[in-house]
Formats: C-alpha cells, structure tokens, sequence
C-alpha cells in the first residue's frame, strides 16, 4: 500500500502524521488482542484490567441495540470522553456507515480508532466514508474477500468480520472468516489472467486482489467480531487465521464480565494451547444467553448492511 | 543462533519476519520453558499492559527478568516500556532491568503518531524512518548506570527515542514496521557476539 494522505505536522522537523503506516500499524499493535466493547467508564476500567488491548465505546451494547429497535446512533461526545479519562489503552467509537461527519466529530474528540460499523444504523445505502481524508483510521465489517478489498481501497485500515452482532452466535463470524481465507487461498493459485475475472467477479480493485495474493493474507490486521462469547469462540477465530478478537455483547451480558472478559485474552494468546483453554473455560458463570442466528429473520439480520 | 520473540501479544510476527529475512531461527515465546536455549530475545510493540498481566499471569516475569539480565534483549515501543526501571505508575508489570525512565504515550493519541526519518549512531549515515505509534518516550537516563546508557537517537528537538545499555536495546519506534533491516542486523550482532563471548 502506498497511499500517501499524511500530513506534516508543522514542527518543521519533517514528522508526517496520518500515513497509512501509522494508521495500519496501530492495528498491527492490537493483533493477538482482545478490544471489548464498554458503556461506561467502569466497564472499561474492568476490560482494561483484564488485559484489554482496545476498547470499544458506545452507548449501548449490540445486543441491547437489537432488544430497542430504532435508529442507532454514534454516541454522546461526553460518554465517549468518559470512557477515554478512564482507561490508557487505545478507545474507539463507532460511526453510521457513510455518516463522514460523526468520523469528522469522533477524530476532533481524538478518538484512536473509529469503526464504521453496521451494527450503528445506516446513514448512506451508497457510499461508505471516504476514509483516506482522515487521520484517525478506521475498521470496517466485511463478509467476505470482496467486501473486505472494497473497504480496504476506500481506506480501511484495519478489517473485521461482520459476524451477527448482539446475538452471541459465533456462527456467521466462522463463516466470513472462512469464506475470506477460502477466497484468498484460492487466488494463491490463480495466474494473471484469471486474478482479472476474479476481481471482477467479486467486484474488487484488481491491484489489491494482486497484493492479497502475493501475501497469502489481507492487506491490513483482519480481526473476527460478530459473535464471540466464549474463550473457545475466541480461540476458533485465532485458529481459523484472524488476527484478534472482537467481543462486543458477550462480555458484559454474563454472569461475571471480569472473569470471563480475562479468560477470553488469555485464551486469544494461547489459543493453541488446550490445557489453557480447559483452564480457563472452567466456571465462567452464566454466558449471554444468545440469539441462534438461524432463527432471524432476513430482515434483523445486521451483516446484510454495508455496501 | 536462536531468538526468541515475546508472544503475548502485539506485532511479534512482524519482528520473525525480519530476524527471517537475516536467516535467523526464531522461537515463539509466551511460557517460561519457551526461553530455554535461545540467545537473544525481543519484546515487540503491542499494548504494554496487555504484555505485563500475560506476562505475570504465565509466571514468566522472573524468567523474562533472568534471561534479560544475562542474554541480549531488544524492546521497540511497549517492549521498551517494559524493560524501562521506572514508567512513572506501579499498576502495570514491568521488568525494570533498563536504567531509564519511560513516559507511556508520550507523543498523546493516534492522530499523533507519526513517522520521521531520524539519524541513529550505530548505523552508517543513511537515516532510518522511525515510525512512532502512540509511541513512548525516554524522559531521563541514569547517568552512574553501569554498564553507561548510551543513547543512540534522538528527535530533532532532543528528545530520546532509541538507547542501548550494554546488552540491552530499547527503541520507542518500530523498525519491524519498515523494510530497513539495519537495526534488526545490529541486534543479531549484539546476539551473535554474546554468544561467542
């Protein structure tokens, strides 16, 4: 990647802030890791001390968004402030997918990362965010490699699966991240010719498709979201190739957020290792009770938005 | 020769890259056992708080401590953090085995990192592009340490990024984010000659 949309940073001593190795680079920092999303400033404090590489601040948490209905939106200025004051490690927040002016209000609040996210509703059915014109980087949803090239080209910086958030399901997570490493251990094999057909046919830029293959991997730190709610859940993803974890809902919708919020890092790092995963998969307390994906209706669905 | 890469969390496969492209073996660390027979070892760039409580709950901070007072040791970014004597707060694990004091996000958010090309001491005369990522920064250097702290870069204004102590190399900036092999070819030297010492 060479996209060059740094600024200098006017100290006239040559620093470029904003290129896209610093922004890609904050996600290679949080690989292996668990970013938690938290309402509050306690929460966050809970996921920081239990080994939290990011949080996520919102409002409300995907589950309850699902439970409320209505029109989800970033969150207030001063709850994501809160959460900031609170805690050391990198905050992110969210915007509506296309919604260029929360980003421009979550990148002036000095938010580290910003997640144009299907769980927020959407503001455009077109366009996403122009994300190259900003500073602060971004994470997008993806289903597949596609979807994932297509955010990548508009400047995602970082790109997780969309999974079925708020439900608790790992099921559409598992999907995504394998129909993304299937794609992209078969274009491995692809000559030229038929790396053109294929990026047509997934409607990708061909040149990111090339580099896709050529690494054997995404351009950019691919991390699982949708889902997880459980150490095994999490170490199935670090397994099935992604980078880190997302757990949106499955934290603080059970019995002892702590707990198992600290079972799921240990179990992202050592997710090789069964005799960790035994360890720290014992008396977890109560899991989020879960929605089975199969039983939404197309409509509920949240993986169905972005473009 | 065989060096270890902290595993806990964070950039690790970015630094076994590197040692890769230089025909070094490495070795994956993230249980105390993972660091018997290995010559040098580097703590990458991560989340340093992540890195400390992985790193006390697996029982490896002695060990790590051990091995980072005998064998060449190389922290960039939060690894630097975690060999640093003193980061200005006592709720995170460190290791505390480098005569420098270190300030946690120093340069303030994301939208401040940045990257600069900088000159360093030990290399030949070409700068090196340091890329700074929510980067730390060494506000004071023991000057009775022994043995010496050098420092081996620094901002234009004078501020440290980059020291060594003996065996020990600490850098605020991540060389395993760039193609330029240089520091990681420095550091296999310092791991080759302790080794036939």
């Amino acid at each position: 990647m060479t996209s060059t949309n740094g600024h200098q940073n006017g100290n006239g001593t040559g620093a470029e802030t904003g290129t896209w190795r610093v922004k890609a680079g904050l996600a290679q920092m949080l690989k292996g890791g668990v970013i938690m999303d938290v309402v509050t400033p306690e929460q966050a404090k809970i996921a920081e001390d239990a080994g939290a590489s990011a949080v996520m601040a919102l409002e409300r948490i995907p589950a309850d968004i699902r439970a409320h209905g209505g029109v989800a939106r970033m969150s207030d200025p001063d709850m994501i402030e809160g959460i900031k004051e609170a805690v050391s490690i990198p905050v992110m927040a969210k915007c509506r997918i296309g919604h260029f002016v929360e980003a421009r209000i979550l990148q002036s609040l000095g938010i580290d990362y910003i997640d144009e996210s299907e769980v927020l509703t959407p503001a455009d059915e077109e366009n996403h965010v122009n994300k190259h014109k900003f500073t602060v980087p971004f994470v997008c949803g993806a289903r597949n490699l596609g979807e994932a090239l297509r955010r990548v080209n508009e400047g995602a910086a970082m790109i997780r699966t969309k999974g079925e958030a708020g439900t608790g399901d790992v099921v559409e997570a598992v999907r995504h991240a394998r129909m993304m490493m299937s794609e992209i251990r078969r274009i491995q094999n692809m000559d030229e010719d038929e790396l053109f057909t294929f990026a047509k046919n997934i409607q990708a830029p061909y040149d990111l498709v090339v580099e896709t293959a050529r690494l054997g991997r995404l351009p950019v730190v691919n991390f699982a979201a949708g889902g997880v709610a459980t150490p095994a859940d999490a170490a199935l993803m670090m397994e099935l190739g992604m980078d880190g974890v997302f757990v949106g809902s499955g934290i603080f919708k059970s019995g002892d957020p702590a707990k198992r919020a600290r079972a799921i890092v240990e179990a992202t790092t050592h997710f090789k290792d069964a005799d960790v995963l035994v360890r720290v998969s014992r008396n977890l307390g109560e899991a989020m009770v879960g929605i089975n994906v199969s039983s939404l209706a197309e409509a509920d669905k949240i993986a169905k938005r972005g473009w | 020769m065989k060096v270890g890469v902290l595993a806990l969390q964070g950039a690790f496969i970015e630094h076994e890259k590197k040692l890769h492209a230089l025909g070094i073996e490495t070795v994956q660390v993230r249980l105390p056992a993972q660091l018997d027979g290995l010559d040098g070892l580097i703590i990458p760039g991560g989340e340093s708080t992540v890195i400390g409580k992985l790193a006390a709950e697996y029982k490896l901070i002695e060990p790590l401590r051990a091995f980072a007072s005998d064998k060449p040791t190389w922290g960039t970014c939060a690894g630097m953090i975690f060999l640093a004597r003193d980061i200005g707060n006592d709720r995170q694990p460190i290791l505390g085995v480098m005569d420098i004091t270190v300030n946690r996000n120093a340069f303030g958010r994301q939208i401040d990192s940045f990257e600069q090309a900088l000159p360093v001491t030990v290399l030949d005369d070409a700068p090196f592009n340091a890329v700074f990522i929510r980067a730390p920064l060494v506000t004071a250097v023991d000057a009775a340490a022994t043995p010496p702290v050098e420092i081996l870069s620094t901002l234009p204004d004078g501020r440290i990024v980059a020291v060594q102590q003996g065996h020990l190399l600490a850098t605020a900036f991540h060389p395993e984010l760039t193609d330029d092999l240089r520091l990681h070819t420095y550091f296999a030297q310092m791991v080759r000659e302790r080794a036939s010492a």
